[in-house]
């Protein structure tokens, strides 16, 4: 009978050990290294594709990229320069990167902006029917692109011939149909973003004299920034990268996105990694500058302190 | 022309319900008036449709000589301070504050000298580059004040500006929002479920139950005099006793459970009204402050006395509240209509609790049968069917 209460008596400082343990935590330096490695191993590729783009094409093949910084250097910017030699003549790849972004900037900017003022009729507005409308725009997200492309270049044909603008074979028609299928999910995420902002907030805007416009632009928008960020972000990244679209409805226009441009080159000579490799490293760059020019937009807790 | 007037305002939404029933009132210029009433009883809504945060449904709405029924908020000039204080978050309390000044394209320099203005007057001139995040509760609420005074706008309105507060915050902001409301001197609409804010604080409350207006008087006339059984119970803390009682035939006494107390002419003579109700049932009330313990040693005096058993005492230390019991009904204004109709089937009698506020000095036993005394003038009468006072 006493021998029982013994182990008892013992286990409970074990159990305070065992909680104790839980609470030590690995050092601050371990926890770096292990990011510093796990990051390293993601930029890999990336950095592979850097240095083969930074090396003379007649070694590719010779030996491994790693050997980038052996005596005497291979270190060269000669692909670069090869590339931009071409200038802005069409099909070159500064071509390219202007026609790149003259489809996503303002296709871009265009979602980011419906998107926003769809989200806020939706979520403050005082017309009937703005719950369906939601969840129509929400059931648009699932219709595939492909479903669409066919149907597309015919509408654009008959408009083309009710008003003689054919969007077919234009900027124009790429952007239109990147604005359309960016629209839902643009505007899902505003909205889902905009339920969030204190209703509040928009009546005190509304008896501080705030009409419409002025409510939009000098509080939902300030509010709504890392929701702007991040779909302007995605935005961004899903229209450079687009090939589909711009293979199907750039048919016979002599200027080709970067992903156009790329794919081109694998088709047409086979082996001239140079030009992949440091194609492939002008089109990260702009995505990345995007991407880090929005990144302090992220930070959370924009409306601490707003209600209560 | 006042400059706040509803005439039989009504609210109600698309789904039925009824929200505000014929409101009426008057708000005089530089008034406080509180909107009182439990949480649902449409004090809110109305504050809204002045602000023309909701449509009116039927009935008007004026400003001075202007109809606003259908203005929205920016067209009709007033301020309005939410309970949530809605500070923008992502502006300084300066940019907060002139936030509408600088919507209604005022030079910068005249906004900035506004600002400081209103912010010497709240005390907050040392945060005015802060973000709301970074300000304490009472700072949050001063900002909202400030916000909306800083328009000199002409009607004021604050839907319980105080509730989340701490108590003893609310306490010096309640002072504070009462000094800057007269200095301002604007016509202002304050709404709040706390009865001991609308007392403290109104020129005149506006009681309200279930979206109709109950009494409209300044806070000493409804306690004295409350309209109702609704308002005699709802202002006044801990709340007025009241108990179904039988008014004699000769009116001269009436009947409390066992117990009978005197009523003397004076009292008939200021109700006149009571006189039609004798031999009848009706409403007796009378405040816990009004039930003095009188000494055990003292004589069984006649009916000016009140017995009860006493089942709980709590000490505030200024005062002891007294809980007894006595054999009479007591009567919660929710259900004094279903209960005139039981009371003639059932004839249940059921104990009723009751609270006095007792001087500390006096001598109470839980458990014990203690006399109050009561003075007759002291009673409160009310219609048993109508809940209306008799007078």
């Amino acid at each position: 009978m006493i021998d029982t209460s013994v182990p008892v008596q013992q286990n409970l400082p074990r159990a305070g050990g065992h909680r104790f343990l839980a609470t030590i935590k690995p050092p601050r330096v371990a926890l770096n290294v292990l990011l510093l490695v796990v990051a390293l191993l993601w930029l890999m590729p990336t950095i592979t594709l850097a240095i083969i783009s930074l090396r003379p094409e007649s070694l590719y093949q010779v030996s491994g990229w790693w050997k980038i910084l052996t005596a005497p250097s291979q270190f060269t910017f000669s692909n670069y320069s090869q590339l931009f030699s071409q200038g802005l003549a069409a099909g070159g790849l500064l071509d390219s990167l202007v026609t790149s972004l003259e489809i996503t900037v303002p296709a871009t900017l265009l979602v980011t902006l419906l998107s926003s003022l769809a989200a806020y009729s939706i979520v403050f507005g005082r017309w009937r029917g703005r719950t369906a409308v939601f969840l129509g725009v929400v059931g648009l997200m699932v219709v595939p692109v492909q479903v669409a492309l066919l149907p597309v270049v015919q509408l654009y044909r008959a408009f083309g011939s009710l008003t003689g603008f054919n969007p077919y074979g234009t900027i124009e028609g790429v952007v239109i149909f990147h604005v359309a299928f960016g629209l839902p999910f643009g505007i899902f995420l505003m909205r889902n973003f905009y339920v969030g902002i204190p209703l509040d907030l928009v009546e005190a805007a509304r008896i501080d004299g705030a009409g419409e416009v002025k409510l939009f632009r000098r509080l939902i928008v300030p509010l709504g920034m890392p929701a702007v960020a991040s779909l302007l972000i995605f935005q961004f990244i899903w229209v450079w990268n687009d090939l589909l679209v711009a293979l199907v409805f750039l048919g016979g226009y002599p200027h080709t996105p970067l992903t156009l441009f790329l794919y081109g080159q694998t088709r047409a000579l086979g082996e001239n990694y140079w030009i992949i490799s440091t194609g492939g490293m002008i089109s990260i760059i702009v995505p990345l500058i995007v991407f880090f020019s929005f990144q302090r937009y992220f930070v959370r807790g924009m409306l601490a302190g707003a209600v209560k | 022309m006042a400059p706040i007037s509803l005439e039989q305002v009504n609210k109600s939404y698309p789904n039925g319900f009824h929200a505000v029933h014929d409101f009426a009132l008057d708000v005089a210029e530089g008034e406080l008036m509180v909107l009182v009433g439990p949480s649902g009883c449409g004090k809110t809504t109305v504050l809204r449709m002045v602000a023309g945060l909701e449509d009116i449904t039927s009935g008007t709405l004026t400003f001075g000589n202007r109809v606003v029924n259908d203005l929205s908020p920016r067209e009709r000039d007033v301020a309005m301070v939410f309970q949530s204080y809605a500070l923008y978050p992502h502006m300084t309390v300066a940019e907060n504050i002139g936030f509408s000044l600088s919507l209604h394209k005022m030079p910068k320099a005249e906004i900035a000298a506004k600002v400081n203005e209103a912010a010497v007057i709240l005390g907050l001139s040392e945060w005015l580059d802060r973000k709301p995040a970074q300000l304490s509760g009472g700072q949050r609420q001063r900002v909202a004040m400030g916000r909306a005074i800083v328009r000199e706008p002409s009607v004021f309105l604050m839907d319980e500006p105080l509730s989340n507060l701490d108590a003893k915050l609310r306490v010096q902001m309640r002072a504070e929002v009462s000094r800057i409301q007269r200095r301002i001197g604007v016509a202002t609409m304050y709404v709040t479920h706390d009865q001991v804010e609308a007392m403290t604080m109104g020129d005149r409350v506006a009681v309200m139950r279930t979206g109709r207006l109950q009494q409209v008087a300044p806070p000493q006339v409804l306690y004295d005099r409350p309209d109702n059984v609704f308002v005699a119970a709802f202002i006044g803390s801990p709340a007025m006793n009241l108990y179904r009682a039988e008014l004699a035939e000769d009116a001269q006494t009436v009947r409390l459970g066992s117990q009978t107390l005197r009523i003397t002419d004076e009292v008939r003579h200021s109700r006149p009204a009571l006189v039609a109700y004798a031999g009848k049932r009706l409403v007796v009330g009378f405040r816990p402050e009004d039930l003095p313990a009188v000494d055990a040693e003292m004589p069984a005096a006649d009916s000016q006395d009140l017995e009860g058993d006493v089942t709980l005492v709590e000490a505030l230390g200024s005062d002891l509240l007294v809980h007894f019991t006595i054999d009479a009904a007591r009567v919660q204004p929710e259900d004094v209509q279903e209960d005139a109709a039981g009371l003639e089937s059932g004839e249940l009698v059921v104990a009723g609790e009751g609270i006095a506020r007792v001087d500390p000095r006096v001598e109470i036993q839980v458990g014990k049968r203690t006399r109050f005394r009561l003075s007759p003038s002291r009673l409160h009468f009310f219609d048993l069917e109508s809940e209306s006072a008799i007078w």
